[in-house]
């Protein structure tokens, strides 16, 4: 093996090793603070005994779910039952792989170690573990595995709640799947590329895709809530109906490899929905981030981690504001609402692409980004004012069948 | 739609979605920065805004005399009045005819605490108390007896007053 190769695997071990490290510990803080926000919001202090603030509760927790007794349930499949946490744990751990998370780092070294021998890196590092060319197909691909874990485990429970959950997060999450892949189309029109060094560094060109991309972030945003299950799309464990659903029947650590999935795929989706529409590790308004060096990366990477906890807080808050979803609505608002906008959407932004492209001539990027900015002002309002306020659509799902209530036209008659 | 869903009709503010959204957001989020209500409770028992109620019904107490010895004169009203017969109550009488319960034990687990002993006690002897941490390691703890209950020194219930129905 060359020195070139090895110093490659070796830079690639230690990406593997700084990274899952640290999203296995912030998975653990985040369960921390989702008990924070939800104390706060709820005019209470949170988990405040286990260590200064209850900063070791999630040690606590994780120390129980270590030792608890494993249950399984009379009748369930042994296999399915025990390799469905790690089918949904998996995945989830493997979406951030992709992810650039700061600034490519400029790294030069030629070492001798012991048993490795001479490994040497020249060049630059992008602050991902992989920096795939197929970018976010990658993440779409890996993220509908685990609907593998949360429906087999389902099944293998041997329990009807369980079954029921398992089967409502297949069908919402490959439901939701769609509306998010097709989302996604008007950011590779944008960027040209499904890479995400790419998306990012075309939004350092023009503008973050936020603005000219607005209805793509919106329908994202949604189905991004509906993959990770969270409120107010989870249909899957809605304890008032299914106990916990899919995972009604585990314990122990086999239930935490749930939840840190389910984390996971929080740290996932914010951190896409950073990348895709707030530039990733872009700062504003300075181009200083783009030469390249050690300081650029760091102070990116914050960039890039304010934004992300601004997300992750974001699905947090979401999830004590809205209540869940009844199911046919979270169908008809995933088949009805949310693909149509999409598909419409591609449609939109591939006609104006093309019409300031070809027609007015346009290149540069940013007045590229700025005629589609005014374009999206008009979408959004569109979609906020005249959709929502119920002028053309009556409620998700409505057909415009009205009917009209017995007593009160007794009254008025 | 499969099911028939009734679909009311209503002002077209009343069902944005995105509106009420935006709403409830403003509203959790300002709930993040108002006080905190919660008692830290086995460090603080009470605060200016909560207080346990004076009429409140718990641990029973035995008052005693001045030269330290219960109260109850056996009548045996307590017993009788009990709706859960979780009082004990064996008589005894002295050289002097003095009535004195040779065995008064209350069976914390069964008592419903609703306070009637208190109210038919002629002699003002048995209480219902102020207190509520009765936390105990096995069973049979529970059962106070006579000593254990004249040894209880918190404050008693005040009971509910007809002429003054709002405690005021």
């Amino acid at each position: 093996m060359s020195p070139d190769m090895k110093g490659f695997l070796l830079v690639s071990v230690v990406k593997l090793l700084v990274i899952f490290t640290a999203l296995l510990v912030g998975v653990a803080l985040m369960t921390l603070m989702e008990r924070k926000v939800a104390g706060w919001m709820q005019n209470r202090p949170g988990p405040n005994r286990v260590g200064p603030f209850g900063i070791l509760q999630p040690a606590a927790d994780g120390i129980k779910n270590f030792i608890k007794e494993e249950t399984r349930p009379a009748g369930a499949n042994g296999i399915l039952f025990i390799v469905a946490p790690a089918f949904s744990f998996i995945p989830a751990m493997m979406l951030l792989a992709v992810i650039p998370l700061a600034a490519p780092l400029p790294l030069q070294f030629d070492v001798t170690l012991p048993v490795i021998g001479q490994a040497t890196y020249d060049g630059l590092m992008t602050v991902a573990i992989a920096d795939l060319p197929i970018g976010f197909l990658f993440v779409l691909a890996i993220s509908s595995l685990g609907v593998y874990g949360v429906a087999l485990a389902g099944w293998s429970s041997n329990s009807k709640y369980s079954l029921l959950g398992g089967l409502r997060a297949a069908a919402q999450m490959i439901s939701y799947e769609v509306a998010m892949g097709l989302a996604l189309i008007p950011v590779l029109l944008m960027a040209g590329n499904v890479s995400f060094s790419e998306i990012v560094s075309r939004q350092q060109e023009g503008l973050w895709f936020i603005g000219p991309l607005f209805i793509s972030f919106f329908v994202f945003l949604i189905a991004g809530f509906a993959e990770t299950n969270r409120l107010p799309f989870d249909l899957p464990e809605a304890e008032s109906e299914l106990v916990a659903g899919y995972h009604s029947e585990y314990s122990a650590i086999k239930f935490s490899m749930f939840m840190i999935a389910e984390f996971s795929h929080i740290v996932t989706i914010s951190a896409m929905v950073t990348t895709l529409f707030f530039g990733g590790w872009d700062i504003p308004f300075t181009t200083w981030d783009e030469q390249g060096g050690l300081a650029q990366t760091v102070v990116s990477h914050l960039f890039f981690f304010g934004k992300m906890f601004f997300w992750i807080f974001f699905v947090m808050w979401i999830r004590w504001t809205l209540p869940r979803f009844r199911y046919d609505q979270l169908m008809s608002l995933g088949w009805k609402v949310l693909l149509p906008i999409a598909l419409a959407y591609i449609l939109v932004t591939a006609g104006a692409i093309w019409g300031i492209d070809r027609g007015l001539g346009w290149t540069d990027p940013r007045r590229q980004a700025q005629a589609l900015l005014g374009l999206n002002l008009v979408l959004g309002w569109l979609l906020f004012y005249v959709l929502d306020r119920g002028r053309v659509v009556r409620g998700v799902g409505a057909v415009g069948r009205t009917v009209r209530v017995p007593v009160r036209a007794a009254v008025e008659g | 739609m499969a099911i028939g869903v009734k679909v009311m009709q209503r002002p077209a503010h009343d069902v944005s979605y995105i509106r009420a959204t935006l709403k409830g957001m403003v509203l959790t989020f300002k709930h993040m920065f108002q006080p905190r209500v919660t008692l830290q409770y086995p460090e603080v028992r009470s605060s200016d805004d909560w207080r346990i109620a004076t009429r409140w019904r718990g641990t029973h107490r035995m008052l005693t005399d001045e030269q330290g010895r219960s109260k109850c004169v056996a009548c045996g009203l307590c017993p009788q009045i009990c709706p859960a017969n979780c009082i004990k109550l064996v008589p005894g009488e002295d050289e002097a005819g003095h009535r004195y319960p040779l065995i008064y034990e209350i069976d914390e687990f069964r008592c419903v605490f609703c306070g009637y002993c208190q109210e038919v006690c002629p002699e003002e002897a048995i209480h219902v108390g102020v207190h509520y941490e009765n936390a105990e390691y096995s069973r049979d703890r529970f059962v106070y007896d006579l000593e254990r209950l004249s040894a209880q020194v918190h404050p008693v219930s005040t009971l509910w007053d007809p002429t003054d129905p709002r405690g005021e």
